[in-house]
C-alpha cells in the first residue's frame, strides 16, 4: 500500500494511504477514493450514503467554499499543489479548518518539497505526498528549524506576543 | 529606536542557521537551481550578470552606529569595500560568493541584522517616512505600525507564496516622504472625527510595466485592526491575483481588472469573515513596540549662536544648512541630510569607511540613530544645531556634504545594466553624466527642486514613472536608448508622468535634460518648481525644445 507523511501527536511519521486518487475518465473502484470537486459534486453523494470514506481533490483556481455544506461528510480534502510556488492552497487550508472547523484529512498533494513543511503545518495541513521522497524525520525536522513564530496560525504555536506575556 | 528582544534575536539566528542547511543541500545537490531560487530569493540573494548580489534589510530605514559599522564590515570582508543603498532602503552587496552567505547572515544576525524577504513572492522590507519620530508634521511614529507589520509579516504560513513580491510603505505625515501611492499597500494615518487614530489604506499602487496610483479603498481603518485587515487584503490577493503571467501578477491589476469598488468589497467580506481577535495585536503589546521607540530628548534654547555665526559667516555651510537640514519637532534640534550624490560617482553607494564615519556621527551626535530614505541618502535624524558645525565638517571631509538635497544633480538611479539582469541600458552612467552636467552648485539651486530618476528597464526600481523627469532605459536592437516622462511626482501630490516624445539614444539624454531645464527657465514664473512649471505650460514647449534640436 502506499505510503504518505502524516502528522500525529507524536510528530510527523508513515501512514498507509488507504485512498485510490481518481482521474475524472477513470472508472470508480472499490473501497476509499478520491475525487475530483466536479465528480464529487456529480457521484459523490451516492458513494457516501454506501458508506465508503470519500475524499476530494481540490485544484488551486477552485473555491474550498464549494464544499462548505459537504464538508462534515467528507474524509479526506486533497489540496493539489501545481507548483511549490502556487500559494494558494495555503489560504484554502486556512479557510477549511479555521472558518469551516474542518476536523478530517487535509492532504497536501501535487509539487510538495520539504521546504514548505513548516508553512502547510502552521496553515493546518496534517498529511502529505511529498514529491521529493522526504522522509518523516527530515519532515520533523524542517518543521522544527524556528523556535518562534510571529503570528498566530491554524496551529497551536504560541506566537511572540504572547510569549513575551509570559 | 527599537531594540530586538531575545525572541526577534533568535528568530534571526534560526533564519541564519536555516539558510546554511539550504545552501549545504543546494552544494551538495539534494535540491536542483529551479528549487533553491525560491529559497535563496526568500533570502535576498539573487544571481546576478558578475556574482551573487545580496539585498540586506533596513527595516523602515533605521539603523544605529552597530549596525551600520557591521554592514562596513560585511562589505569590506566579503564585497569590494562598499554597498548600495537602494530606493526601498536596503544595501545591497553585487559581489558575493555563494560559499560566503551563511558566514555573512550569521554576522549580521548578532547585530539583528538579516535578509529576510528583501525578495521573492513574500512580503517584503516595509518602508516608512524617513523623517518618522523627528518631523512635527506626524500624527504618530510610522515606524511603530512598520514594526507591528514587520514582525507579523515575517515568514508569514499563509503568505510566503503569493503571486508576486509585495512591498507595503507607511507615513503618518503630511508630506509624504514614503511615496505611499506606488505601493502594493500605501498606508497614511489619519485622525478620525472621535480623535482616534487610523489607516487611509490604498491598494494596487506600483510602477513597473503597467504603473498605477494606488486607490483607497478604506478611508478610515482603526490602527488596531491594521493586521487582520492586511491579512484580508493579503488573502483576496493570494488566492485570486494572477499566477499565469508574471507580468499581471502585482495586485495593482488584480484591483484594476475587479475595480477598486469591488476589490474593497471582498476585501471587506472576508475582513468581517474572519477572526480579527485572533490577528490584531493586544494593547499591551502596542504599547510595548511604543516604548521602543521612545526618544528622550535634552531641552535646548531654540536658537544657537554657534550654528548661526558659522551660517553668517560660511556661504557654503548656509548653502548646506538651505539644501541639506530639515527642521526637528524640538527646539534646538535639526534633521541632516547625508548626501549619496556626488557629481560623478554612483547614486546611493558608500563605502565601508564613509558608513563607519556616519556610525561614528549617530552616535555620537543624533542618539545613535541613523536612517536611509528612498531617494539613496541617509539622514541623521537628531542634531543639535549647537553640533552641526562639527557634524557638516566631518560629513564634508568625506565627501558626504553635497548639497544638493532635492536639486537636478540628486538623482535616483538603479543599477541597471551595470550589474542587473533584468536591465536594457545603462543607468548609472547617464545619471553621472547628467549630475556632472549640473555639477556647479550655484546653476543647481537656481533650478530649484528637480527631481530625476532614472530605470535602466521597464521594472522601474529607479521610479522614473514619478519623476519630475523620469529616464527609462530600452532596448532598441542591442543599443540603449532612453525615453524621457515629465511632470511625475512620487510626494502626496503623486502623479504619473507623461511620455515626452521618442526614445534618445545614450548620447542625447544630458542635452535633452539640458533642454528641458533651458525651457523651463525662459517660461518659469516666480519661484515655480520645475513640476509647476510644466503642470502650468504642459508638454508642448518642452517637447518643442527637445525635438527640434534634431532637427
Amino acid at each position: 500500500m502506499p505510503k504518505l507523511i502524516k502528522l500525529t501527536d507524536a510528530g510527523p511519521d508513515w501512514a498507509d494511504d488507504i485512498f485510490i486518487d481518481v482521474a475524472d475518465e477513470d472508472a470508480i473502484p472499490d473501497g476509499p477514493v478520491i475525487l475530483s470537486l466536479a465528480r464529487f459534486q456529480a457521484e459523490g453523494d451516492a458513494l457516501i450514503t454506501s458508506n465508503r470514506p470519500v475524499g476530494v481533490r481540490i485544484e488551486a483556481g477552485e473555491a474550498v467554499e464549494d464544499l462548505a455544506y459537504d464538508l462534515p461528510r467528507i474524509a479526506v480534502v486533497a489540496l493539489v499543489f501545481p507548483k511549490f510556488r502556487d500559494g494558494r492552497h495555503y489560504s484554502a487550508a486556512r479557510i477549511l479548518r479555521e472558518r469551516f472547523k474542518y476536523e478530517g484529512e487535509v492532504r497536501a498533494a501535487g509539487d510538495v518539497l520539504l521546504e514548505q513543511a513548516r508553512f502547510m503545518i502552521r496553515c493546518g495541513i496534517d498529511a502529505f505526498v511529498p514529491a521529493d521522497g522526504s522522509t518523516p524525520e527530515a519532515w520533523a525536522a524542517a518543521a522544527s528549524r524556528y523556535r518562534h513564530v510571529y503570528q498566530r496560525a491554524t496551529d497551536d504555536l504560541v506566537p511572540a506576543f504572547e510569549q513575551r506575556r509570559g | 529606536m527599537y531594540r530586538y528582544d531575545v525572541i526577534d534575536q533568535e528568530m534571526v539566528q534560526d533564519r541564519a542557521r536555516e539558510f546554511r542547511i539550504q545552501v549545504a543541500r543546494r552544494l551538495a545537490g539534494e535540491i536542483t537551481e529551479d528549487q533553491f531560487k525560491p529559497l535563496r530569493l526568500m533570502n535576498g540573494l539573487y544571481l546576478q550578470l558578475h556574482a551573487y548580489m545580496l539585498r540586506i534589510a533596513v527595516p523602515y530605514g533605521t539603523l544605529n552606529g552597530e549596525k551600520l559599522r557591521r554592514l562596513a564590515h560585511v562589505a569590506r570582508t566579503y564585497d569590494k569595500g562598499y554597498g548600495h543603498f537602494t530606493t526601498r532602503t536596503n544595501l545591497q552587496l553585487h559581489w558575493i560568493k555563494l560559499r560566503d552567505v551563511p558566514d555573512i547572515l550569521d554576522q549580521l544576525a548578532e547585530v539583528g541584522l538579516h535578509a529576510i524577504q528583501t525578495s521573492g513572492n513574500d512580503i517584503r522590507n516595509i518602508t516608512a517616512d524617513p523623517h518618522a519620530g523627528a518631523t512635527a508634521d506626524e500624527l504618530d511614529d510610522p515606524r511603530i505600525w512598520a514594526e507591528v507589520m514587520r514582525q507579523w509579516s515575517t515568514f508569514h504560513p499563509e503568505f510566503s507564496f503569493l503571486p508576486r513580491k509585495f512591498k507595503i510603505a507607511v507615513t503618518a505625515a503630511v508630506k509624504d516622504r514614503a511615496a505611499v501611492k506606488v505601493y502594493d499597500i500605501g498606508l497614511a494615518m489619519r485622525r478620525g472625527r472621535n480623535g482616534e487614530l487610523g489607516f487611509e489604506v490604498m491598494v494596487g499602487g506600483g510602477l513597473g510595466r503597467t504603473p498605477y496610483l494606488g486607490s483607497t479603498i478604506r478611508e478610515f481603518l482603526p490602527t488596531r485592526h491594521l493586521l487582520s485587515y492586511l491579512q484580508a487584503i493579503l488573502r483576496v490577493y493570494n488566492r485570486h491575483g494572477r499566477r499565469d503571467n508574471i507580468w499581471k501578477a502585482r495586485i495593482k491589476v488584480l484591483v484594476a481588472s475587479l475595480g477598486a469598488e469591488e476589490f474593497a468589497r471582498q476585501v471587506e467580506a472576508e475582513w468581517e469573515a474572519s477572526d480579527k481577535e485572533a490577528v490584531d495585536l493586544p494593547d499591551i503589546e502596542l504599547a510595548r513596540i511604543r516604548a521602543e521607540f521612545g526618544r528622550e530628548f535634552e531641552t535646548l534654547a531654540p536658537r544657537s549662536t554657534v550654528f548661526e555665526a558659522r551660517r553668517e559667516s560660511d556661504p557654503a555651510f548656509a548653502r548646506f544648512v538651505r539644501r541639506n537640514v530639515h527642521a526637528h519637532k524640538i527646539p534646538g534640534y535639526a534633521i541632516v541630510d547625508v548626501s549619496l550624490k556626488v557629481p560623478g560617482e554612483t547614486p546611493g553607494d558608500m563605502s565601508s569607511e564613509q558608513m563607519e564615519l556616519v556610525a561614528d556621527l549617530g552616535e555620537r551626535f543624533s542618539l545613535d540613530e541613523v536612517r536611509i530614505n528612498y531617494e539613496q541618502n541617509l539622514i541623521l535624524p537628531h542634531v543639535k544645531l549647537d553640533d552641526l558645525p562639527e557634524v557638516y565638517e566631518a560629513l564634508k571631509g568625506a565627501g558626504l556634504a553635497t548639497p544638493n538635497m532635492g536639486l537636478i544633480s540628486d538623482i535616483i538611479a538603479c543599477p541597471g545594466l551595470d550589474y542587473c539582469t533584468l536591465a536594457n541600458a545603462r543607468a548609472i552612467p547617464v545619471a553621472q553624466h547628467i549630475a556632472e552636467r549640473f555639477a556647479d552648485i550655484d546653476v543647481a539651486e537656481g533650478i530649484g527642486e528637480l527631481k530625476i530618476r532614472i530605470s535602466g528597464c521597464i521594472n522601474a526600481c529607479g521610479h522614473h514613472h514619478v519623476g519630475h523627469i523620469g529616464i527609462l532605459g530600452v532596448d532598441k536592437k542591442g543599443e540603449e536608448f532612453y525615453q524621457l516622462t515629465l511632470g511625475g511626482s512620487g510626494a502626496e501630490d503623486a502623479t504619473l508622468g507623461q511620455i515626452l516624445g521618442p526614445a534618445l539614444p545614450a548620447n542625447r539624454v544630458t542635452d535633452a535634460v539640458d533642454a528641458l531645464v533651458d525651457t523651463f527657465l525662459k517660461v518659469r514664473e516666480g519661484e515655480e518648481r520645475f513640476l509647476d512649471t510644466f503642470r502650468r505650460v504642459g508638454m508642448a514647449p518642452f517637447k518643442e525644445a527637445v525635438y527640434a534640436e534634431a532637427h
